[in-house]
């Protein structure tokens, strides 16, 4: 028994960056806003202020900002022949919670996506023929939208964080310091690129030895203080070494609290209610219609509330459960191909290559989530994949997010885990060693995807979510070559020795690696391939509206969170200009 | 589904009032006493009240997330053959010598015992439902014990095999190289214990424990007097390197500091 209130005009699913930026866009245009966040409010001052907010145990390894696994986890498995069962601690990925979620743990990583990684399928098939995009049962896809539609949406992201970094490519001119093979941008990065520490300089002299383009990482960890476009204001990050995983107590990482909430939690027509979980978005009986979601408070008493508009805001899985839990949408069946929800998961092919020098302090310590040089020549199809049996790539990065001891000292090839040996290597190579990433696209493929657990159930009782997931022969292929492009760079460096950490198979659940999950609700041309047209707009429920990552119908080599965000933007932007003065489909099937 | 024009079951204010939230006095948490009457907030716990927030962006000064540090110095988990088990394992796993300081000497017992007998030995943040059929190895942790369950089980089934193998013994009492020897064959997955403890998934949790216990700010009990930090020339919680960053090469002379300072702020500089 659910007790009905008062309807508004859109319910936001979930409270981080979607969330956050929806609700400021529609309150802006006049509309009536109620999120819902199944976790915790959180604000600077009270829950990570400077203080305390360097604690490695707390946050990386007791998971404090993180989703708690005790009501609600998912079930994992390789492949369709094995038991999924659930991932009892977060290790591969660490979901996020609370206002702001993972835009308060994030890295501030902020990437463009290529113009052709818009255009995986008939790109790749057309300059490598159908065999590369099919093969081992490959089943990437175009996006139904192009860099150019989503470039205005990119800089309103920017010009939101801040975004520190140099262009590299202004209206189409290649500029000097900036990345070449970047789509055109329309206007330079809002502040100016991080200094870099030692490591990523040698990495960037390094790489430009060998003809590669070095820059530096841009990033949502501002080189200088910024006001925003909403006038919130950011500091100046201090290079503390706690982004990823932790959150920023100094206003120097852009995430929802530091860029939107001070402005949007002030309006009169937005309403936030945390530690409500959304439950089911409910739908005429005809199935074409949202009324409105059922949630549940922490108390346990339901209530249903009415809306006009239903955005999924939540992060890429339980978007995904949602539809599926709800009823939304044909769920994906791997054997038939069929079907479209939970299709195409995808994920982040990451490795790493660690250098160790005798002569040279790196200061690992003095880090941020973005602070590196970065090459892109091996990314999407800036290179020639002919006769490589691959598509795809990665941007390597000569990285120092921090020196956080559990997680980050690396030892030379043959260390034991432990004992003196173990101790020796730490204490001789923690201030003089560093990796760098290798930050790779997922091609989707056909047995990978996203469905409802037959067996376990959350505290709700709902069926948990349930991953099959492996990385594909494509990808793993694609990751060795460009493992060895970083060796060669890592090399160049003239360090002691190095220590290439390659990605194999089967994909585990720790340790970690990264939290870009992708896919299960793709975005598409036709209802027959995809779940939502390129306005996020689900095809068979019109005033149901999927953000996110979950859109991605496969993964580029880039961190996702600024795609997330523009694809947002542009979704809103159509919602307010077209959709509300006629409800109904952006785009005819 | 009941008709109620309004409410949705928590008040609607322009501003969160934080004392509704689960708040702890300061002195429970040992990192705030120094602070006064702080006030200390726990927000990764589970099923705190929802909240209606509108209008304002709800914020209550002296109100802070702080970490929960430990206090005492007794055991409160660990039974003494367990005491002798650890001390003997986590010795093995980094041993003391001139380098820099071993588990034991660092205080990493200490820190286990607290960890077990807090939120983490209770399995939070872990999912433990049912049912617990033997996975494979990428699906990670699979057990309905949780932290503090599974470190009794498996200490009290280590020292069966070794009182079974080694004529009545217990792992505390072999000579370090027959410890090693059988910590290895636990971590290589070699060794099969009973009363359903695998010991890979043992090891691999008392191998990351320790570490932690080593390596995380003495507020919790091990890193005692910062010196693994010290051992390595991590530098502690510092918050601001900016001078330090295009100063390539260059040892940072910071005094290595926790969360609680460092000794020379209490007249005892080591």
């Amino acid at each position: 028994m659910s007790t009905k209130l008062k309807p508004v005009d859109v319910v936001l699913v979930g409270f981080g960056w979607t969330g956050a930026i929806m609700g400021q866009q529609f309150c802006d245009a006049g509309l009536e806003v109620m999120a819902f966040e199944r976790g915790p409010w959180r604000d600077t001052p009270s829950d990570f202020a400077t203080g305390f907010a360097q604690d490695e145990l707390r946050y990386m390894w007791r998971h404090h900002l993180f989703q708690n696994l005790t009501y609600d986890t998912l079930t994992i498995r390789n492949k369709v022949s094995e038991e999924a069962l659930p991932m009892r601690r977060l290790g591969s990925f660490l979901l996020g919670t609370g206002v702001g979620s993972g835009g308060v743990h994030w890295n501030g990583q902020i990437w463009r996506f290529l113009p052709t990684d818009f255009l995986t399928k008939s790109h790749n098939e057309k300059r490598y023929g159908k065999k590369a995009v099919t093969d081992g049962d490959l089943t990437v896809q175009d996006w139904g939208i192009t860099y150019d539609e989503l470039e205005p949406y990119y800089d309103q992201f920017d010009r939101l964080c801040g975004t520190s970094g140099k262009a590299g490519n202004l209206n189409g001119k290649i500029q000097p310091g900036g990345n070449p093979f970047e789509g055109p941008r329309s206007a330079e990065y809002p502040t100016p690129a991080m200094k870099q520490t030692y490591g990523p300089t040698l990495f960037g002299k390094a790489a430009a030895e060998l003809g590669r383009h070095p820059f530096p990482h841009p990033t949502g960890n501002l080189s200088r203080a910024y006001t925003n476009s909403l006038g919130a204001q950011l500091g100046a990050c201090t290079y503390c070494g706690f982004c990823e995983k932790f959150a920023c107590g100094n206003y120097s990482k852009a995430s929802p609290q530091t860029t939107v909430l001070p402005y949007l939690l002030r309006k009169q027509n937005f309403t936030l209610k945390t530690e409500c979980e959304v439950l089911k978005v409910e739908l005429t009986p005809d199935k074409k219609r949202a009324t409105g979601v059922t949630y549940v408070n922490s108390a346990g008493e339901e209530f249903f509330q009415p809306a006009e508009m239903v955005i999924l805001s939540a992060f890429v899985l339980h978007n995904a459960r949602l539809l599926l839990l709800s009823g939304i949408g044909e769920p994906y069946d791997p054997q038939t191909g069929t079907g479209v929800v939970g299709k195409n998961y995808a994920y982040q092919t990451m490795s790493s290559v660690n250098v160790f020098f005798d002569d040279k302090i790196i200061n690992p310590f003095i880090g941020a989530g973005a602070l590196a040089t970065v090459i892109d020549d091996f990314n999407g199809d800036n290179f020639d994949h002919g006769g490589l049996g691959f598509i795809g790539g990665a941007y390597i990065a000569g990285m120092i997010t921090g020196g956080r001891p559990i997680e980050m000292i690396y030892t030379p090839e043959g260390t034991p885990n432990w004992g003196l040996q173990w101790k020796h290597a730490a204490a001789k190579n923690y201030l003089r060693s560093f990796s760098l990433s290798v930050h790779g696209s997922s091609m989707s493929s056909r047995g990978n995807y996203l469905s409802l657990d037959p067996t376990y159930r959350d505290v709700h009782g709902r069926p948990m979510l349930r991953m099959t997931f492996d990385f594909s022969a494509n990808d793993l292929k694609m990751s060795d070559y460009l493992t060895d492009r970083a060796s060669e760079v890592a090399r160049a460096m003239n360090p002691r020795e190095i220590k290439a950490n390659r990605r194999s198979r089967p994909w585990g659940v720790t340790p970690y690696q990264t939290t870009h999950n992708t896919g299960g609700a793709i975005m598409g041309t036709n209802p027959t391939d995809s779940v939502v047209n390129k306005y996020l707009q689900v095809w068979d429920v019109p005033n149901v509206f999927s953000m996110g990552s979950g859109a991605f119908p496969q993964n580029a080599g880039y961190n996702p969170t600024a795609t997330v965000a523009a694809l947002a933007y542009h979704s809103a932007h159509e919602i307010l200009t077209r959709y509300l003065k006629q409800p109904g489909p952006l785009v005819q099937a | 589904m009941t008709d109620a024009p309004d409410d949705s079951g928590s008040p609607v204010r322009a501003s969160v009032d934080l004392s509704r939230r689960r708040l702890l006095l300061a002195g429970a948490a040992g990192i705030a006493t120094s602070a006064g009457a702080a006030i200390v907030i726990h927000d990764g716990e589970l099923g705190g009240p929802s909240q209606t927030i509108r209008g304002e962006m709800p914020w209550t000064p002296g109100g802070a997330d702080s970490p929960p540090g430990v206090s005492g110095s007794d055991y409160k988990y660990f039974k003494p053959a367990e005491v002798a088990f650890i001390e003997a394992a986590v010795g093995r796993l980094i041993p003391e010598d001139d380098v820099g300081p071993g588990a034991v000497q660092a205080g990493v017992p200490f820190f286990l015992d607290r960890q077990l007998d807090g939120r983490y030995g209770r399995g939070d943040h872990f999912y433990l439902g049912g049912p617990w059929p033997k996975g494979t190895p990428q699906q990670g942790y699979q057990s309905r014990f949780n932290p503090a369950q599974f470190y009794r089980a498996a200490i009290e089934a280590i020292d069966k095999y070794v009182a079974a193998h080694f004529s009545g013994s217990s792992f505390a009492k072999l000579e370090p190289e027959e410890q090693d020897k059988l910590l290895k064959g636990f971590e290589s997955n070699q060794l099969e214990l009973e009363e359903g403890v695998d010991a890979k998934m043992f090891f691999d949790m008392l191998l990351q424990n320790t570490k932690e216990g080593y390596f995380s700010d003495p507020i919790y009990g091990g890193n005692k007097d910062m010196s693994a930090w010290k051992m390595i020339g991590f530098p502690g919680a510092h918050y601001d390197y900016l001078e330090w960053v295009e100063r390539h090469g260059e040892r940072v002379p910071y005094p290595t500091v926790g969360f609680k300072g460092r000794p020379g702020w209490y007249g005892v500089e080591k």
